[in-house]
């Protein structure tokens, strides 16, 4: 049938175009920084560790491990990074049927951080599969916010949405205070204000493979389940008691979805800190484009958010080098804007 | 055809709106409405019904299984809704919409089949909307929007359809092309009707069997002419109204009357 094929044909056209955009992202970002190195020779050096190739080394050892030691797992930290929040993104906007509602904006960003900024007030210093206790403390706190707004807003058996954004505005607003004060009384953290400002702004902080072993699972692993859960978004799309009708669990699905949003944003969140409206901008991009079904929106947005991220710490890497500009400040100077844009166009729907 | 019984259900919200004891017995193929002023508990009737409320006592059974012992999909395959309306926040196309109907007969990761594809053309078609298909739901006006969700409904080749006052928003004309079709459906494949009205004139119109509800009991429940009375509307709606046979068909047909210095006469 033509129209199957057609809907076929785009869904694979796009997603090859996304992937291709996104690993040329990777040999692109891998090229620049303090030292640059020639796109043919990481091609070369990647070909020689990943396959039988045995191209002569036109290159010195010292870039060879700026490649494999330093280059390549924050570029690929950043692709990570990008698709868990993209997809974290498309789960909670689709679940809270508001595609402004980034991970950010029930919480997440909020506990995550506070999690953290208690860890580093705390005198230990464990690791923690190749973590320190900060992002475990930060992966604790968002899940546990997610929770606990989903539990404040939940009124007789049901989660009205609107209750929900409420809620989390408020217990974000709570858990800011406190970090504040934690972070103004305390003369460890007054100490590592660097490492807290640069958490709180967003920074790409892989400093070796073992932490990409680590969320490498987590976020593949996610944005896989989510798949699953492609239909029931879409059914979501009609609101709890449409979504009902249609045989959805909504109850049971909605805490699903919450967990899995939760998990992946705390997977991104440990290696970079606080980065914002990458779960806005890159759904609502591929909405604008390809239309709202799930089925497409989440392994598209997972692949755009990867390419994203990495653009992004691209720029915040080299626009003012040698000085590194957060990474969160590049994604809010692009999403800030566009998340005012929205609000703006959509505002008459909003007007609860 | 399915049959729904409905025993001895008690419900109530916070709030306090109650049902009491509700007892009714609806049969495969029956087009039934209920009637009701706001409050009396239509919509939540519905809703029990539909298993998205559960009784605080009593029990509801679709063909003789209890609603409350079956998971949401296997309702979902034989009960569809038509809500007053749907407010969607993102452009879906209006086949995308209709293909909603199918969620209950896909599986997680399955595409729809060529068979799904078929329902949904033969849902747009019978709705009368097969050229809407490809734009967008949230362009449609009211009426338009209305069908499609009735389309979408009927792409669950449901046994029993649930509307809750399905026309309220729309014109007459919209209102007169919702119910026909509906009725057709009735009519012509058996499909088990239960819609909450409000305008009593086209209940009388288009359904065999009226329920008229209030403060949470049934108050009436038979044919039109039995339960459209002028006694009847005036106790439940306490609203002076006539109560005259329609010119063509005979049903009853209700005549509001003005009171007192509000009459006008030409």
């Amino acid at each position: 049938m033509p129209i199957k094929l057609r809907r076929r044909n785009k869904l694979i056209l796009v997603l090859l175009l996304l992937g291709g955009s996104l690993i040329a992202s990777l040999f692109l970002a891998s090229a620049f920084g303090a030292v640059a190195i020639p796109l043919p020779d990481i091609l070369r050096m990647a070909l020689n560790k990943v396959a039988v190739f045995d191209f002569p080394a036109t290159w010195r050892t010292v870039e060879e491990t700026i490649i494999f030691q330093i280059r390549l797992p924050r570029v690929i930290g950043g692709a990570l990074v990008g698709a868990a929040l993209a997809t974290a993104g498309v789960l909670f906007q689709g679940l809270l049927r508001n595609p402004m509602a980034d991970p950010y904006i029930i919480g997440t960003s909020a506990g995550a951080a506070l999690g953290a900024t208690i860890a580093m007030l705390l005198p230990i210093n464990v690791a923690f599969l190749g973590f320190g206790l900060v992002p475990v403390a930060a992966f604790c706190g968002a899940l546990a916010t997610v929770f606990l707004v989903y539990n404040l807003a939940r009124v007789g058996g049901k989660t009205p949405i609107i209750s929900m954004l409420l809620a989390g505005v408020v217990v974000s607003s709570l858990m800011a205070a406190i970090m504040a004060l934690l972070i103004s009384i305390s003369d460890r953290l007054q100490l590592n204000l660097h490492s807290v400002f640069s958490f709180l702004l967003g920074h790409i902080s892989v400093t070796g493979w073992e932490q990409i072993a680590v969320i490498t699972p987590l976020v593949i692993g996610g944005i896989i389940v989510a798949r699953f859960f492609a239909f029931r978004l879409n059914a979501l799309s009609l609101g709890e008691e449409g979504a009902a009708y249609l045989g959805v669990e909504v109850e049971r699905d909605k805490i699903l979805i919450l967990a899995l949003g939760s998990l992946l944003t705390a997977a991104a969140v440990s290696i970079s800190g606080l980065i914002g409206f990458v779960g806005l901008v890159v759904p609502h991009a591929v909405r604008l484009s390809f239309g709202p079904d799930h089925r497409f929106l989440l392994p598209a947005s997972a692949l755009g958010g990867g390419a994203f991220v990495i653009i992004a710490d691209l720029l915040a890497r080299t626009l003012m080098a040698p000085v590194e500009i957060p990474v969160g400040v590049i994604t809010a100077i692009i999403g800030a804007p566009f998340f005012l844009y929205l609000l703006r166009r959509t505002r008459k729907e909003y007007a609860f | 055809m399915v049959s729904l019984q409905i025993r001895q259900v008690y419900f109530s919200y916070l709030n306090g709106m109650v049902l009491h004891n509700i007892d009714l017995s609806i049969k495969g193929g029956e087009m039934v409405g209920l009637l009701g002023p706001n409050g009396s508990g239509k919509t939540t009737l519905l809703k029990l019904a539909s298993g998205i409320l559960k009784p605080a006592q009593g029990e509801i059974r679709l063909d003789g299984s209890s609603l409350s012992q079956l998971s949401r999909k296997s309702i979902a395959r034989n009960i569809a809704v038509v809500p007053q309306q749907f407010h969607i926040p993102f452009a879906f196309t209006v086949g995308e919409v209709v293909m909603l109907g199918r969620t209950p007969f896909l599986r997680a990761l399955a595409e729809e089949s060529e068979a799904d594809r078929r329902v949904v053309n033969d849902a747009l078609e019978l709705v009368g909307i097969r050229e809407l298909k490809e734009r967008r739901f949230d362009e449609l006006s009211g009426g338009e929007r209305q069908k499609v969700i009735l389309a979408m409904a009927l792409a669950q080749q449901p046994k029993l359809l649930l509307l809750d006052e399905p026309t309220v928003h729309l014109d007459i004309a919209h209102q007169m092309e919702i119910l026909e079709l509906v009725r057709g459906l009735n009519v012509g494949q058996g499909l088990t009707v239960i819609a909450a009205m409000h305008d009593l004139n086209l209940a009388a119109l288009y359904f065999d069997r009226l329920i008229l509800l209030k403060e949470g009991k049934v108050w009436a429940d038979g044919a039109p002419n039995q339960v459209l009375t002028e006694a009847g509307i005036s106790e439940v709606f306490s609203a002076s109204v006539r109560v005259e046979p329609h010119p063509v068909t005979g049903v009853p047909h209700i005549v509001v009357m003005p009171k007192g210095s509000a009459i006008k006469r030409q």
